[in-house]
């Protein structure tokens, strides 16, 4: 991973809050400033953001792809301190992706350098960056953590989500098979390819719901927004919750 | 040649494919893991290996050069031959000339690229695979589906009944039996032979040597028993020294099988020479077929894959499809490169989207090969027209244009929200509803919130006093 500095805990910190959460899931933003408000962080909220461009990216849409880049580049340029990404796909994507995107444009690539150094992905700010591991939540539930692959093999963070986890009163967090084989997201792959996506998807619940657990627990609403499609489907009571949801619970 | 998402139709149908991938990939991989963490150094082995790799096919045509003093310094016939044609051509004119009638074969993914079984037989010559899994896939009229592990896609039950058909013995699912029924069948085709072919895991430039790795012992009857031996190399297969082989043969081992090093390492150097064992000629083939095509370009890092498989058996596509669904002779994640690579991108496109870019292949490569960015750049060449429908180009377009303009990009979403919560009319679609059909097809779709997170926010603020 390359060097980020580390900015002042007390700071400002950006909040870019993804497009599935702004549209589908909007109680997983309010939980990530619920947490950062608690810690004496204030959080502003770029209104002019836009999406990250991955979906276009993964298509091969190259051109476009730029465009989109270009402007949410521009819009987060124009902000301070670090900026927090709930999601280890989009995070994967400013971060690593955009450098690869612009590495023959110079000046674009000064600016990308400038961003993605603020960029955290959030159990990794919390972790990481402020040390904290022990939240105050308390969740009677038994959970399992569902590594998105873009989050533990993109931005390689495997340990965090599962420490803020383990410090969850009440919560106990359970082991299933093969936690890290891909859920069959994939983004536009879900759509390209139904099928094999959702026999991913079947293979995934299956083996959740052989560990009798409430809920899923993830950093990516991509995974979750297509787990919980396929759940609600078979008519499972599994529930999906965002890492930020969890941490959030059971505190006044 | 059937559509790529036909064969996947079938694979997913097949329950015995899901039960049999399942079973053979798990133990692969957790044999993998095992094997490397025996291994001291191996992140540093894998580092030095890559090297190694771009090191040689940086500079391909001089090594190849190289190789073919070395290998005629030994005694062997050099050919060389530019595509499936020339090459098949090549040993059927070999054969020929010596009269011979019966061939035995040691597994070569790259006789399976060219055909090279149907050309020989098509000459008037019998061929008979003697690795127990091409031999049984022989036996069934299939065509492997795992690099290393041709018949991956088969129970043993699948075996019992093939046996039991074909050669006409008591059916058993006991892999030993089956084995020892193999074993007889084929000791007599070794001895019948007048020519072996096989292919190579390497070529040693500094020494002129063939390294084949096996389990099984026949690709040394191959080798050493018949009067002529054919040797094929792709001229990606290229390693400079001894002492590289070295590295290779601790990493192609515990990848593919999660041996710390194969039963049988054999070293070919040359023909026997009067009284020693070995074959009278030694005829090495050394094949492109595509591949000098791929140097120096975008997918030239496919060309390093010492053929492991272990990106198969972490993939959890290949997981659930199988080899055959991949439409050529190399499948996963390493296939979905390789073969638009050689074969082209127009009749392959499918390939490099069937995957979710998830990353395990990268992970276990040994010769860490960035599978991942290469399926993404396929993407990115592959024709707009045919990678996406005249609604998705339409749709990425105007999404382009509109998330650069905040206002519009917010009217916008706003506005797709409120749609797809009156098609929903309550909080899921479970209907196929236009554009979204596809996602539909196997699980429901959750309509948009109410409020969007930003205007959340804003009504904060705005309480909050800020």
């Amino acid at each position: 991973m390359m060097d980020q500095s580390l900015p002042d805990k007390a700071a400002t910190v950006q909040l870019f809050h993804t497009c599935l959460i702004n549209e589908f899931y909007p109680e997983v933003g309010m939980a990530v400033v619920h947490i950062l408000e608690r810690l004496g962080i204030r959080v502003e909220v770029p209104l002019d953001q836009t999406c990250c461009g991955q979906p276009a990216y993964n298509s091969g849409f190259l051109e476009e792809t730029k465009k989109v880049a270009v402007k949410n580049l521009e819009v987060l340029s124009s902000t301070e301190g670090a900026i927090i990404i709930p999601s280890g796909s989009c995070g994967d994507m400013i971060i690593h992706q955009y450098r690869i995107l612009f590495a023959e444009n110079p000046d674009l690539l000064k600016k990308v350098d400038k961003v993605s150094r603020r960029c955290y992905e959030f159990s990794q700010f919390l972790v990481d960056v402020l040390g904290i591991t022990d939240l105050g939540a308390r969740l009677k539930a038994r959970g399992a953590y569902h590594p998105s692959c873009h989050l533990l093999r993109g931005l390689k963070i495997k340990d965090q989500p599962k420490i803020l986890l383990e410090n969850i009163a009440e919560l106990e967090m359970v082991e299933f098979e093969d936690p890290e084989e891909c859920c069959g997201f994939g983004g536009m792959f879900s759509i390209k390819n139904p099928e094999i996506s959702g026999r991913m998807m079947d293979n995934k619940i299956s083996n959740l719901q052989a560990s009798k657990v409430d809920m899923v627990i993830s950093c990516d609403m991509g995974c979750l927004m297509h787990l919980e499609g396929g759940l609600h489907r078979k008519g499972s009571q599994i529930r999906v919750r965002h890492l930020a949801q969890v941490l959030d619970s059971g505190v006044d | 040649m059937s559509h790529f998402s036909d064969r996947v139709d079938k694979a997913l149908a097949d329950d015995n494919l899901s039960e049999a991938l399942k079973k053979a990939t798990s133990q692969l991989v957790s044999r993998r893991s095992t094997a490397f963490s025996s291994l001291e150094d191996a992140e540093n082995l894998r580092d030095i290996a890559r090297n190694t790799k771009m090191k040689i096919l940086h500079n391909l045509e001089d090594n190849l050069l190289k190789f073919e003093k070395s290998l005629q310094k030994n005694g062997s016939h050099v050919h060389w031959a530019k595509d499936a044609e020339e090459a098949n051509n090549v040993v059927i004119e070999i054969a020929q000339k010596q009269a011979v009638k019966k061939i035995v074969k040691s597994k070569s993914m790259l006789s399976e690229e060219i055909h090279l079984n149907t050309a020989l037989i098509k000459a008037g010559m019998q061929v008979v695979e003697t690795d127990l899994g091409e031999y049984i896939v022989q036996l069934a009229g299939d065509k492997p589906s795992h690099i290393i592990a041709p018949i991956i896609h088969m129970t043993r039950e699948d075996v019992g009944n093939l046996m039991h058909d074909r050669l006409s013995v008591p059916f058993s699912d006991e892999p030993e039996v089956l084995t020892r029924i193999a074993r007889r069948k084929l000791r007599q085709e070794f001895l019948d032979a007048d020519m072996g072919i096989t292919g190579a895991n390497f070529g040693v430039v500094e020494t002129g040597s063939i390294c084949l790795v096996t389990n099984e012992g026949n690709a040394r009857m191959v080798t050493t028993l018949p009067k002529i031996h054919v040797v094929l190399i792709g001229i990606e297969k290229l390693v400079a020294t001894f002492e590289d082989l070295n590295r290779f043969l601790k990493l192609l081992a515990r990848s593919a099988t999660g041996q710390k090093l194969s039963v049988y390492t054999s070293i070919i150097q040359g023909p026997g020479k009067g009284t020693e064992t070995g074959p009278e000629e030694v005829h090495v083939v050394l094949v492109d077929n595509g591949r000098s095509g791929m140097l120096g370009g975008d997918l030239a890092e496919s060309l390093a894959c010492i053929r492991c498989g272990a990106c198969l058996n972490v993939c959890p596509i290949y997981k659930n499809i199988g080899g055959h669904a991949y439409g050529d002779t190399y499948a996963g994640p390493i296939g979905s490169i390789i073969t638009p690579g050689l074969r082209g991108l127009a009749q392959w496109h499918e390939l490099p989207a069937a995957s979710t870019l998830c990353g395990a292949c990268k992970e276990v490569c040994p010769i860490r090969i960035d599978i991942p960015k290469m399926l993404l750049k396929l993407r990115q060449v592959t024709p707009p027209k045919v990678k996406a429908s005249i609604s998705l180009r339409m749709a990425i377009k105007c999404f382009a244009v509109i998330a650069g303009i905040p206002k519009v990009y917010k009217g916008f979403t706003a506005f797709g929200s409120r749609l797809l919560r009156f098609l929903g009319s309550k909080s899921w679609l479970t209907n196929n509803i236009p554009l979204l059909d596809r996602w539909t097809k196997v699980r429901d779709f959750k309509t948009p919130a109410k409020k969007s997170f930003q205007r959340m926010w804003q009504e904060k603020i705005a309480k909050d006093g800020k």
